[in-house]
């Protein structure tokens, strides 16, 4: 069934469920609901650090030196641990300054400097081919064995098989043309692209499910478990060392350790890992999903890795079988023919995932930071003038990615063979690591110069060089061996394995030592010998503070020129398409509350810098700054200027701090103010309603005084009964209006707290026995019955007397007024509860509504309002009344079922028992 | 509880930091030796538990710490 047919239609079937993927997420990027807007896809999308040398290196690597695979991804989990303060940076960096690749990170830090980013480019692009060419090595490899199928032979003992070598230049073709389909269909500002990003996320499951499928079989299927495994393997001859992989190897903690901190560089400055982690990330936060399930996922493919060498090396015992082929050959061995071709195409996921990002961030850094700016530079080419460059643009980054491939191969056929695949692949980790000291550095040190950058990756580039590429190649036979024994003109110092003489180290932890040594003392001292320049030290300035930036417009205040805003225009219109550079500029208008086209914008130095940002995301931070300064002229600045705008700018911030502080603090008082005027307008308004309610109760009974008066004055001859009957009205109605005048004189009194209180320790038996004899004459002449309950030995309470008996009136009058008219009856008690004394007055008058027990306590409320009688009270009684016994600490309420009368109680605290 | 960035990154770090001595030199040594733990050779089995523990441990502090 394995057939050479069937392999190569599973492949394209394969890639063309991943370019659909793609395109699906492209389009679905395009309507504004982005698929890959989630820390899931992000955190996947991590996973393409995962490649054929994860998939089927380490296995190998684990069948020679045990555990020695494992630093490759436990020195990426170390180091992502320390994303949140570097990564977090680098985004928010990238973000502000429109950073599109490693390198134009590099040239933009250190003063927008082409050279430097063409170097970069250069070491990045040579660095990686090794690792391009681990790839088509491994997929052409497991094609070659695959269609081998049912027969198990290593590719090298197939002999003289027809077009061996084109299999690997087929992969890197067909590679590169998928590529520039996924890459560089469009051009865009920012560089992102949806569709790869989903479409590696999707790789990245491919392969995990494919190596557990494989080690499940392997551990599950062929074996009992790890257990089993792990004690046959104990058991087998030679194996029991890879258990204790460190005993008696020189320096091998050294070399674990080494790898750790190498691959601790790659997961941050592989091209393709800061393409995925820096350019295609669309929010920030998916950072903090990503920083721990992204290490999950390495744990998860590492798993088995060890059951799988081990099974290898149990099955195919005489060592006919290349251990980078395990994972392959163990399912053909089985005859397990679907888990094989699973595993073929996790292992071209593995692959094609790593060539394809890999190969689109170099081919923008080869574009927008090797060939443009060269070019932008030739004069006679008169770029500058073209209306339209995007064709070019595009075409420039595909032929970038045939090369790229194409020297991929090209390494492979070199040097690829004499090396293991993840020896390979360290060469390029190597290669990369080189970076760390310039962007490192650049993010946290602003003395690192220009020209320091250009020492330290010069001569880290030239170490890895002579230490790792040089003897890669000598092994192949491209350079006289000689070299490697004896060193350059029998100088036995220089032997590039062992310079200096330092020895008993394996190649890479030698060359590590070395190039890096020389990195960071060159980068550093070089650094330290020279000021920075203006540009130099803005850039810093922006990169080292970006969390005290703010916004784009940070790198604004540096510039001082002259510009015309069509010339920015047409300048962006030429990279970016006119389309896109109208958006620009109206996003540009619109944050300034004006519209584009415009006469009111102003080619100032925020648009200027504007376009520059823009133009950065398309042709890159170094080839922009070339181009700008084409359209403008401009002022340079010497660097005290910089310094002093930088001193104003953090004079500024400590003013806007401040000033920030005090309009915090004006806002508190002010809403205060609010508070208190609101309170101030209801007491206004309280007042206003208390002064027309006393007027109107004045007048009353004023008006029924005159009333009769004028009667009694115009009758010439009143009778002597009507005339009695209406001087009557006169006198109650003259009193009731002074008492009202008293009550209110009394409530004014109590409100503002002016009231004289006379306290004592008074007996509230007294009070009642004393008040009801007052009252006596009249309950006789109403016939109401009182039946006062008044036992001895109640506690005395602290009071005013005469305004307890004021309470006392009140409450029996009311009751008195409102009983039963027939057959009035008035129950009255006292009783000691919990420490208070409760005085309780009962009438079996109609009872108040339940909606009016509460409103009977406020001023002027009178029961009788409804009816047409006159008001038989002044209204203010039981609101005196509750405020003396409140002020007293006590308090008074009503309970009342309308039919069945009322029943006043207060209490009042207890203060010991009456002096017998 | 939720964290101020800046002591989230003073925790990250001192979880680089733990990493970092956990899977060098003193410790890993102490593991070299042979013997098993559940049928697992005792290096590898130390390995992976405790590269698990500090996933476990930057998972707490960054994603589910508020």
């Amino acid at each position: 069934m394995l057939s050479g047919p069937v392999i190569v239609l599973a492949s394209f079937a394969y890639l063309g469920l991943l370019f659909a993927i793609a395109y699906y997420a492209d389009h679905r990027a395009d309507a504004g609901r982005s698929v890959i807007a989630s820390p899931y896809i992000y955190s996947l999308s991590l996973a393409v650090y995962a490649t054929a040398w994860t998939f089927y290196g380490s296995v190998g690597r684990a069948a020679s030196d045990g555990v020695g695979f494992l630093p490759i991804y436990i020195g990426p989990t170390l180091m992502i641990a320390l994303w949140w303060v570097v990564m977090r940076k680098i985004l928010r960096i990238s973000k502000q300054n429109r950073i599109t690749s490693l390198a134009d990170f590099v040239a933009s830090r250190y003063g927008k400097s082409a050279l430097l980013g063409g170097i970069v480019t250069v070491i990045a692009v040579i660095g990686i081919l090794p690792y391009i060419s681990l790839q088509l090595k491994a997929v052409s490899t497991s094609v070659t064995i695959l269609v081998q199928y049912p027969r198990i032979i290593m590719p090298e003992n197939i002999g003289a098989a027809p077009g061996r070598e084109d299999t690997a230049l087929w992969v890197a073709l067909i590679l590169a043309a998928f590529t520039i389909a996924f890459g560089t269909r469009h051009l865009d500002a920012a560089e992102h692209h949806p569709g790869l990003v989903a479409a590696i996320a999707f790789e990245s499951l491919v392969k995990l499910l494919a190596f557990l499928a494989v080690g499940l079989f392997v551990t599950f299927g062929m074996y009992d478990g790890f257990g089993d495994l792990f004690a046959r393997a104990s058991a087998a001859p030679g194996m029991q060392a890879l258990m204790t992989p460190f005993e008696g190897v020189a320096g091998g903690y050294a070399t674990w350790a080494w790898l750790t901190i190498l691959s601790m560089m790659a997961i941050m400055f592989l091209p393709r890992q800061f393409q995925v982690t820096v350019i295609e990330n669309v929010d920030e936060k998916h950072l903090d999903k990503a920083i721990w399930l992204f290490p999950l996922y390495m744990l998860a493919i590492n798993v088995f890795v060890l059951p799988i060498a081990f099974g290898g090396l149990l099955r195919f015992p005489d060592g006919s079988v290349d251990a980078d082929t395990f994972v392959l050959t163990l399912p053909m061995a089985e005859k397990q023919e679907w888990l094989a071709l699973l595993v073929f195409i996790g292992g071209l996921s593995a692959a094609t995932g790593m060539v394809i990002v890999e190969t689109i961030a170099l081919s923008t850094m080869v574009c927008n930071d090797l060939v443009m700016p060269v070019l932008l530079r030739m004069r006679k080419l008169r770029l500058n003038e073209r209306r339209d460059l995007t064709g070019l643009l595009l075409a420039i980054r595909r032929s970038a990615i045939v090369l790229i491939l194409l020297l991929g191969y090209l390494y492979y056929r070199l040097a690829g063979e004499a090396y293991a695949l993840v020896s390979i692949g360290l060469i390029s980790f190597a290669a990369v690591a080189q970076f760390a000291p310039v962007i490192l550095g650049g993010i946290f040190w602003k003395e690192g110069t220009r020209l320091g950058a250009l020492a330290g990756l010069l001569s880290g580039f030239a170490v890895w060089s002579y230490t790792l590429l040089l003897p890669a190649l000598a092994r192949s036979g491209w350079v006289p061996i000689g070299l490697l024994e004896r060193g350059p003109f029998d100088i036995s110092l220089l032997r590039p394995l062992q310079l200096f003489g330092l020895s008993g180290l394996d190649q890479i932890t030698h060359a590590m030592i070395w190039s890096m040594l020389a990195n960071i003392v060159a980068y550093v001292g070089v650094s330290l010998l020279r000021l920075p320049s203006a540009e130099e030290h803005r850039q810093a300035s922006l990169f080292v503070d970006v969390f005290r930036q703010d916004g784009e417009a940070g790198g604004a205040r540096f510039w001082r020129g002259t510009a015309s805003v069509p010339d920015l225009y047409n300048l962006l219109a030429r990279f970016t398409g006119a389309a896109s550079a109208d958006e620009a500029f109206a996003q540009y208008a619109a944050a300034r509350g004006m519209q584009w086209p415009d006469e009111g914008l102003v080619a100032d130095a925020a648009l200027v810098h504007y376009v520059e940002v823009q133009l950065g995301g398309s042709i890159g931070a170094a080839s922009a700054r070339v181009m700008v300064a084409s359209v403008v002229t401009e002022d340079a600045l010497t660097i005290d200027e910089v310094r002093e705008i930088l001193d104003e700018a953090s004079q500024v911030v400590v003013y806007s701090h401040r000033l920030k502080q005090k309009s915090h603090e004006l806002e508190a008082a002010t809403a205060e103010l609010r508070e208190a005027n609101e309170r101030l307008k209801e007491l206004d308004k309280l007042k206003d309603d208390f002064v027309s309610t006393v007027t109107h109760e004045l007048r009353t009974p004023l008006t029924s005084i005159r009333a009769f008066t004028e009667i009694l004055l115009d009758e010439p001859e009143p009778g002597i009964e009507r005339r009695r009957r209406f001087l009557g009205i006169i006198t109650k109605e003259a009193a009731r209006l002074t008492r009202l005048i008293n009550e209110v004189l009394d409530l004014a009194k109590l409100e503002s707290g002016k009231a004289d209180w006379a306290e004592s320790r008074i007996d509230m038996k007294e009070v009642i026995s004393d008040t009801l004899a007052a009252m006596d004459q009249l309950f006789r002449e109403k016939g109401i019955r009182v039946d006062a309950r008044l036992p001895d030995g109640v506690s005395v309470v602290t009071a005013d007397l005469d305004r307890m008996i004021q309470v006392m009136l009140n409450l029996l009058s009311n009751a008195a007024k409102f009983c039963d008219a027939a057959d009035g009856r008035i129950e009255i008690s006292l009783v000691e509860r919990e420490g208070q004394v409760q005085v309780d007055v009962s009438d079996n008058g109609r009872g108040i509504r339940p909606e009016d027990l509460e409103a009977v306590f406020s001023k002027f409320y009178q029961a009788d309002r409804e009816s047409n009688e006159r008001p038989r009270g002044s209204g203010l009684g039981l609101h005196i009344s509750r405020q003396i016994v409140t002020h007293f600490g006590g308090r008074m309420w009503v309970e009342s079922r309308a039919g069945s009368g009322a029943r006043f109680s207060f209490t009042l605290p207890a203060r010991g028992r009456p002096a017998a | 509880m939720s964290s101020h960035p800046e002591r989230k990154g003073q925790r990250m770090v001192a979880i680089c930091m733990l990493g970092a001595l956990l899977f060098n030199f003193p410790v890993l040594a102490l593991f070299n030796v042979s013997g098993t733990l559940f049928g697992i050779p005792l290096l590898y089995a130390f390995l992976f538990s405790a590269w698990a523990a500090v996933i476990a441990l930057m998972a707490i502090v960054v994603d589910f710490d508020g």
